[in-house]
């Protein structure tokens, strides 16, 4: 039913981009700021245009069905200022009105959960609530195909679950979402699939399970060893059963692991070998993260 | 129309954006009419003034006295010559050879020159002379020739400019900058309805605006309405419209602030000067004429001026009429064609 795909050239924004999200789905794009994600997700909701390439949204075509699209997608973008003068209330009914079809403005207000809000000035509002009102403001025509560009960008933790469970809660109506981050937390969380971008370009694609386990062991160790004329030899530590794609990374050593419980006395036996104390020891499943730093040698966030 | 309809929605919008913003309320109300009032207060019209003058003998001093408009001191001479130095009095008269009479005064000084010319009539006339054509005056201080008659229509006219550049450009740029015109575009909104939604605003302000300034002048300066309400009614909106316009041309593709309030400013600046609000227009070089003519300031300037305090017909104002609606039409449809969605 949809099928989306586009090729298209900026600078580097987007690459030959082939995709497509099922129905039903929560359709994660993620990956590093300037990845391409925000590029790609305007492109899909019509507004920025492709250089080439094509785009099928519901089955329908931006150039042919425009007017019959917008009224079954919900849109959020990044960084959107509602106006500061209005209240809750007041910039859902405004949205409200563009729509045919959809709930009653309180009704809305009440999904997002800011019905003691309603009648605040939108410039009143924290960080969290803002989010959730733009996010009802995409909610307002009964969108059969959500759009949500980073959600849950610049938000404490706390507003962010908030905001996941109200995400949840739409995904459980049966409609398509999709969204970009670049928390793979959040990915984890809420998408059943997510394609993984860098330099406009999917370098991954699948489940967030089938990622990790494409890519990377089950585990994740990672440990600082060693004083300055007292230097770890590695080839050692990687020639143990279990361990794979040994790595140096600023002063710490980075590997995946497949069984903990032989791997890590194996590494602790070796450490006393050598004769190099050990000051820290951590390990963790792997995540979407560890896929990320896996193929691309960089972290998501950062530099 | 049903309150749930697009366009209403957005025009209540205007609405509230504009009355929450306490600021904005001022400018388009509260201004115009403080200025008017300020200026009509410096520009009232007084009594005319008394000259203060001076007399060295008891005989000019009588003679001059018959006159109301100087008030007369005698003096000693250098009493009298002192008090002239020091602007204390504008004229002194005192006794030449042979029976003449003799006036100090700075020629410069128009005051100086009216004392002289009272102060002689006086004397004359107490000497015996019969002035052989006998002369009446008529005073002009009736409403529709003050000074504050022709400020109200270049005040309203000014206030219909900056309203609506202002009102469009600062709108429309805050939302591009606040990246709502994209958001609005993500939506099904008709783009048309958005435009619509500022003009709609704009008219019933415009009641409002036009209402409080025209009734405050009227009421309070008793400025006259000669020209029908109808004309002035037309010309109110007919430039707003026009100003709309180019309010939508400025805003067509800027995305700061900033850069909306320069251009803002560089396009009302010069007619500010040169349209006629505070002065008429006719003191700049000939050459200028046809150039001032054509802003679209003048145009409602003069229009207003001449509906109020001549009475001018609608047939009479055909011309300014065509300024406006040029103005309308060209910047309407330019700033459609450069106008950026995003």
């Amino acid at each position: 039913m949809r099928h989306l795909r586009k090729t298209y050239k900026d600078v580097v924004a987007v690459n030959d981009l082939d995709l497509e999200v099922r129905p039903g789905e929560c359709f994660g794009l993620l990956g590093p700021n300037g990845a391409g994600k925000t590029t790609t997700i305007e492109i899909c909701e019509g507004l920025t245009p492709a250089d080439s390439g094509e785009v099928e949204v519901l089955g329908l075509n931006w150039t042919r069905d425009a007017k019959a699209l917008r009224q079954r997608l919900g849109i959020q973008l990044q960084e959107t200022q509602l106006s500061e003068k209005l209240t809750v209330l007041e910039t859902i009914q405004l949205f409200r009105s563009f729509f045919h079809q959809g709930p009653e403005a309180m009704e809305v207000i009440a999904m997002v959960q800011l019905e003691e809000k309603a009648s605040a000035r939108v410039g009143n509002l924290s960080g969290g609530q803002k989010q959730r009102l733009a996010l009802a403001c995409a909610l307002v025509g009964n969108p059969d195909f959500l759009f949500l560009d980073e959600p849950t960008t610049g938000l404490d933790p706390q507003a962010r679950r908030q905001l996941w469970e109200l995400i949840e809660k739409f995904k459980l109506s049966g409609r398509t979402i999709l969204l970009t981050t670049h928390y793979m937390d959040e990915a984890e969380r809420l998408c059943e699939r997510v394609a993984i971008m860098d330099h406009g370009k999917v370098i991954a694609l699948g489940t967030p399970r089938e990622l990790i386990a494409s890519v990377c062991a089950e585990h994740m160790v990672e440990f600082s060893a060693g004083t300055h004329g007292h230097l770890l030899d590695l080839t050692a530590v990687s020639a143990i059963d279990g361990i794979r794609d040994v790595q140096r990374e600023n002063g710490s050593v980075r590997m995946q692991v497949t069984a903990l419980h032989r791997a890590v006395p194996a590494l602790l036996a070796e450490l006393g070998r050598q004769a190099v104390p050990l000051t820290e020891l951590r390990t963790h499943s792997a995540t979407l993260e560890d896929v990320f730093v896996t193929l691309t040698g960089r972290h998501l966030r950062g530099e | 129309m049903n309150s749930s309809h697009p366009l209403m929605q957005l025009t209540l919008v205007r609405f509230r954006e504009f009355v929450r913003e306490p600021e904005a309320l001022f400018w388009v109300f509260g201004f115009p009419i403080i200025l008017a009032a300020g200026l009509g207060i410096a520009f009232r019209n007084r009594p005319a003034e008394v000259l203060p003058v001076a007399a060295v003998t008891p005989q000019l001093s009588a003679s001059m006295r018959t006159e109301k408009l100087l008030d007369v001191r005698q003096l000693p001479p250098g009493e009298a010559e002192r008090e002239l130095r020091n602007g204390k009095v504008v004229l002194v008269a005192e006794p030449g050879a042979n029976g003449a009479v003799v006036y100090r005064y700075d020629d410069t000084n128009p005051d100086g020159r009216s004392a002289r010319m009272l102060a002689d009539r006086a004397i004359e006339r107490a000497a015996g002379r019969q002035d052989p054509v006998a002369s009446k005056d008529t005073l002009m201080r009736e409403p529709g020739s003050r000074y504050i008659d022709f400020l109200v229509p270049g005040l309203l006219g000014m206030n219909l400019m900056g309203s609506a550049v202002w009102g469009m450009a600062f709108g429309i740029v805050d939302a591009r900058r606040k990246k709502l015109i994209k958001r609005l575009m993500a939506t099904p909104m008709p783009r048309e309805y958005y435009l619509l939604s500022f003009v709609l605003s704009r008219l019933v302000l415009l009641v409002v605006e036009v209402g409080a300034v025209l009734g405050f002048a009227v009421l309070v300066f008793q400025v006259p309405v000669y020209g029908s309400l109808v004309a002035l009614a037309f010309f109110c909106v007919l430039s707003s419209m026009s100003f709309c316009a180019l309010g939508l041309l400025i805003a067509s593709r800027v995305q700061t602030i900033e850069a909306a309030s320069g251009m803002t400013n560089a396009v009302m600046m010069p007619m500010w000067i040169c349209s006629g609000v505070f002065f008429s227009a006719q003191r700049f070089p000939n050459i200028m004429q046809p150039l001032i003519k054509a802003l679209p300031l003048t145009a409602v300037i003069d229009a207003l001026r001449s509906n109020m305090l001549q009475g001018a017909s609608f047939a009479q104002l055909a011309p300014e009429a065509g300024v406006l609606s040029a103005w309308l039409v060209v910047c309407f449809f330019v700033a459609l064609k450069l106008f950026r969605w995003r």
